[in-house]
C-alpha cells in the first residue's frame, strides 16, 4: 500500500501547469483527459461516418464540406472506393477503440473507480498517466494513417488477411502497418489501466466494502477489465506475426507458403467478441447506477446482477467463432458455438430484467440521465433481441455481413456506448467538474438522439434482409439492391440530423463547465461514496478516510427510522 | 489541499498493492504466450509431419543447457529474496548479480544459437517453423531482456545503500516476473527443441 500513499503525499505541494493538467498523477484529471481525448476522436469517427453515409445515399456525388481532405485520396469531393474501404476500417477502429474505451473504460473508470471504492487515488498513479499518454500517442499514430502514402487501413476494422497482409490487394501500405503499431500501442495503454483497476478495487477498498458491498459500476468496469487483459493477449500475438507477415516476409497467414489466413480469424474474433462486452458493461453499469437513484428503490437482484455479469464475462470467451460461420471453418463448431452465444443472452437478460424490476413502482424522477438510463435500456432490448438471430447459425449464413449485422451492433453499442456514455455524462457531471448541467438543453438533446438515432439505424434492417452486403462501395451497381436507395436517403439525411442533434449537448457542456450552477456534494441524493466527497473532489479525494457500513443502493428502505429515504454508504443504518 | 490519513487499517485487508498488480500483468502475458504457443501447436498438427524434418536441425544441445541456465537464474533470484528476507545485503546484492548473470549467459546462448541457424540457411523466411521458431524465441528474449533490466535496477539499489529500504517488495516482483519468464521457456524448449 505505499505505492499510491506516496504519490499521494509528494504531491501535496503546489503543482505547476504542466504537472496538474497535463503529465498529472491525478486519477481525476487523467479521467478527465481521457474523456476529451475521447470526444475529438468521436467527433473524427463521426467525420468518417458522414461521408460513409453520404456516398451510400448519393453514390460518387460529391460530398460538402470534405474539399480541405488531400488531393489523393478524394476527387473534388467525391470518395472513392479506395477511400471508402479506409473511412469503413477506420471509422469501425476509431469508434471501438479510441472512441467508446477511452470514455467508458478511460474517463468513468478512471474518475469513478478510485472514488466509489474510497480509495485516494488509483493504485499506481504514474502507471495511470503514461496509460494516458500511450493512448494519446495510438491516437496520433492511427490519425497520421491518414496521411501516409496510399491512405490509411483499408482491410475493414478486422483487418482479415490476406487483404491485411499483402499490399497487392488493397494498394496500402504504410497504412496498415501504422493501423497495427496504433492498437499495439492502444492495447498497452489499456493493459496499465486494467493492471490499475483491477487493483485498486481489490486491494484498496475502504474499511467495510466489501466485494458484494461495491456499486454495480465498479463490478462492471472490473469485469470488463479482467476481459480485455485475458483477451487481448491473443490478439497481441496475432498482430505479431501479422506484423512480421508485412515487415519480414514470413508468411504465417499466406496459404501459398503453408500459412492460414484462418488462424487471424481465431485470434482476431477472440479477442474481438469479449471487446465487445468490455464497452458494453460500463454503459450498462451507469445505467445501472442511475436507476435506482431516480426511481428511488433499492437495485433490484443485485447479487443476481453480480453474477450474471461474471457469466457473461467467462461464456465471452466461448462464443467467438459465431463470426466466422460462413468463413469456412470446421463444420462441427458451428452448433457448439451457436449455443454458446445464444447462452449468452441468458445473464443480460437477466441484468435487463433487474432494471425493469428497478423501476416497477419506483418514484421515477425523469431527469436527463434517467431518460438516458431508460433510453439505453430499450434500445439495448432491441440490439439484444437481433443478436439472437446472428447467433444462430441457420439465420446468421443468410444475414451474415449484410446491413441487418450493421443494424444490430449499431444498436447494441450505440445503446450502450452512445446513451450509456451520455446517462454517465449527464449523471456524473456535477462530480466531475462541480457545475450542474442544463436540465432543458439535455432533454432535448435526449429526444432529437432518441429519435433521429432509430431513424438512421432502423432502415438498415431492412435493407439487410433485403440481402444488401455492407461495406460496398456503391451497392447499387446490382440491379437487385437498386430499390434499396431511398432507404439509404433516409437514413443519411437521418444522421446527418442526429450529427446536429449533438450541438445541443456541445453547447450545454461547454457553457455549464465554466457557466453552470455551482452543484452541491449530492445532487442527486444518491448514497455511494463518490457523493460524500466534495465536488469536484480535491487531490486525495476525501477529507477523512470513508468508512463502510452498508451495500449502495439503499433507498426508501421501510425499516429506516429517518426523515430521508436514502442513507449514504458511509453512514451505518438507523435501527 | 485536503489529505486523508492513510494508516495501517485504512483498507480492506487484501494483498499488498504491487503484488496484486504483477499477478494480473502476468496473467496478461500468459495470454499472448498462450495465443502463440497454441497456434504453433495447431499449424504443426495441421502440417501433417512435414515440420518435424525442418524442427530436425534445431540446436537441442545449446537449448538444453540454456534450459539449465534460466533454471539455475531462477534459484539465484529465490535465493536473493530469501537474502533480503534475512536483511543481509551483501548475500542479496550476490544472487541478485548472479541472477542478471544468468540471463546475460541465456541471451549469450541465444546470440550463438541464432548465428549458427542463420548460417546454416535457416531464416525466419525458410518456412513456417522456422518463422515460429524465431517469432517465439525472440520475444521470450525480449522478456529475458526487461527482467535482467529489472534485476539490474536492484542489483544497483542493494550497491547503493541509499536505496535499499525499497528494494524489498520488489526483489519478490521483480522474482515473480523473472519465474514467469522461465515458465515460458519450459514450455518453448520441449515445443521447439524436443518434438522432432
Amino acid at each position: 500500500m505505499s505505492s499510491a500513499a506516496t504519490a499521494h503525499a509528494t504531491h501535496e505541494e503546489k503543482l505547476s501547469f504542466w504537472r496538474k493538467y497535463i503529465f498529472s498523477v491525478d486519477h481525476k484529471v487523467i479521467g478527465k483527459q481521457y474523456l476529451f481525448l475521447g470526444m475529438f476522436m468521436a467527433l473524427v469517427g463521426g467525420l468518417l461516418a458522414y461521408l460513409m453515409r453520404w456516398e451510400l445515399a448519393w453514390p460518387e456525388s460529391p460530398v460538402p464540406g470534405t474539399g480541405w481532405i488531400p488531393e489523393p485520396t478524394m476527387f473534388q469531393g467525391v470518395v472513392p472506393p479506395e477511400f471508402y474501404n479506409a473511412i469503413v476500417t477506420m471509422h469501425g477502429t476509431i469508434m471501438v477503440f479510441f472512441v467508446a474505451m477511452p470514455i467508458l473504460l478511460g474517463a468513468f473508470g478512471n474518475f469513478l473507480i478510485p472514488l466509489m471504492v474510497g480509495a485516494p487515488d488509483m493504485a499506481f498513479p504514474r502507471l495511470n498517466m503514461m496509460s494516458f499518454w500511450t493512448i494519446f500517442t495510438a491516437s496520433v499514430v492511427m490519425i497520421a494513417s491518414f496521411f501516409v502514402p496510399g491512405g490509411a487501413a483499408s482491410a475493414g476494422w478486422t483487418g482479415y488477411p490476406p487483404l491485411s497482409a499483402n499490399p497487392v490487394y488493397t494498394g496500402v501500405n504504410w497504412g496498415i502497418t501504422l493501423w497495427i503499431l496504433g492498437l499495439a500501442l492502444e492495447f498497452a495503454s489499456f493493459l496499465m489501466g486494467g493492471i490499475n483497476f483491477l487493483t485498486t478495487t481489490v486491494s484498496m477498498r475502504a474499511r467495510g466494502l466489501k466485494m458484494m458491498r461495491l456499486p454495480l459500476m465498479v463490478w462492471m468496469q472490473i469485469t470488463a477489465a479482467v476481459i480485455f487483459m485475458l483477451s487481448v493477449g491473443p490478439l497481441i500475438a496475432g498482430a505479431v506475426l501479422l506484423l512480421l507477415d508485412r515487415t519480414a516476409g514470413t508468411s504465417f497467414y499466406t496459404v501459398a507458403q503453408g500459412g492460414d489466413p484462418l488462424l487471424w480469424q481465431h485470434l482476431f474474433w477472440f479477442f474481438g467478441h469479449p471487446e465487445v462486452y468490455v464497452i458494453l458493461l460500463p454503459g450498462l453499469g451507469a445505467v445501472l447506477e442511475v436507476l435506482p437513484v431516480f426511481s428511488r428503490k433499492p437495485i433490484f437482484g443485485y447479487k443476481a446482477i453480480v453474477y450474471s455479469t461474471i457469466v457473461a464475462g467467462v461464456l465471452s470467451f466461448i462464443v467467438w467463432a459465431h463470426h466466422m460461420f460462413v468463413s469456412g471453418m470446421n463444420f462441427k463448431l458451428v452448433m457448439p458455438f451457436s449455443i454458446t452465444t445464444i447462452l449468452i443472452s441468458v445473464p443480460f437478460t437477466i441484468i435487463l430484467l433487474a432494471m425493469m424490476a428497478t423501476l416497477w413502482k419506483g418514484a421515477i424522477r425523469f431527469t436527463t440521465p434517467m431518460l438516458f438510463a431508460v433510453g439505453t435500456l430499450a434500445m439495448f432490448i432491441i440490439g439484444g433481441l437481433t443478436g439472437i438471430f446472428l447467433g444462430s447459425a441457420t439465420a446468421d449464413i443468410y444475414l451474415h455481413d449484410t446491413y441487418f449485422v450493421v443494424a444490430h451492433f449499431h444498436y447494441t453499442l450505440i445503446s450502450a456506448v452512445f446513451l450509456g456514455g451520455f446517462t454517465a455524462m449527464y449523471f456524473w457531471f456535477p462530480k466531475m467538474f462541480g457545475r450542474m448541467m442544463n436540465e432543458t438543453w439535455g432533454k432535448v438533446h435526449f429526444w432529437l438522439t432518441l429519435v433521429f438515432f432509430n431513424l438512421v439505424f432502423m432502415p438498415l434492417f431492412k435493407a439487410g434482409l433485403g440481402g444488401e452486403m455492407r461495406r460496398l462501395y456503391d451497392p447499387f451497381q446490382y440491379d437487385f439492391l437498386k430499390p434499396h436507395q431511398p432507404l439509404h436517403k433516409f437514413a443519411t439525411i437521418a444522421a446527418i440530423l442526429l450529427f446536429a442533434s449533438q450541438i445541443p449537448f456541445l453547447i450545454n457542456f461547454f457553457w455549464s463547465l465554466f457557466k453552470g450552477k455551482i452543484a452541491d456534494r449530492n445532487p442527486w441524493q444518491a448514497n455511494t461514496l463518490e457523493w460524500t466527497a466534495p465536488s469536484p473532489p480535491p487531490h486525495g479525494n476525501f477529507e477523512i478516510a470513508p468508512s463502510v457500513y452498508h451495500g449502495p443502493y439503499v433507498y426508501s428502505a421501510p425499516n429506516m427510522n429517518m426523515k430521508e429515504d436514502w442513507q449514504p454508504q458511509d453512514q451505518p443504518l438507523a435501527s | 489541499m485536503s489529505s486523508i490519513a492513510v494508516t495501517e487499517n485504512y483498507y480492506e485487508k487484501t494483498m499488498p498493492i504491487g503484488k496484486m498488480g504483477i499477478w494480473w500483468f502476468l496473467a496478461s502475458e500468459i495470454m499472448v504466450f498462450g495465443g502463440l504457443i497454441g497456434s504453433y501447436i495447431l499449424y504443426r498438427l495441421a502440417s501433417a509431419g512435414a515440420w518435424a524434418e525442418m524442427a530436425h536441425h534445431v540446436s537441442t544441445a545449446i537449448g538444453a543447457i540454456n534450459t539449465l541456465v534460466l533454471l539455475t537464474s531462477s534459484l539465484t533470484m529465490v535465493l536473493a529474496h530469501a537474502a533480503i528476507e534475512d536483511e543481509n545485503r551483501r548475500r542479496a546484492k550476490l544472487y541478485l548479480g548472479l541472477t542478471v548473470l544468468g540471463g546475460l549467459l541465456f541471451l549469450g546462448f541465444k546470440a550463438i544459437e541464432y548465428t549458427t541457424e542463420i548460417s546454416n540457411g535457416f531464416t525466419p523466411l525458410s518456412g513456417t517453423f522456422w518463422a515460429f521458431y524465431y517469432t517465439m524465441t525472440g520475444l521470450h528474449g525480449l522478456h529475458v531482456l526487461g527482467g535482467m533490466i529489472a534485476n539490474f535496477a536492484l542489483f544497483v539499489m542493494a550497491s547503493r545503500g541509499t536505496l535499499w529500504p525499497n528494494t524489498h517488495q520488489r526483489v519478490e516482483y521483480c522474482g515473480l516476473y523473472w519465474h514467469f519468464v522461465d515458465v515460458v521457456w519450459i514450455f518453448l524448449f520441449p515445443l521447439l527443441y524436443l518434438s522432432y
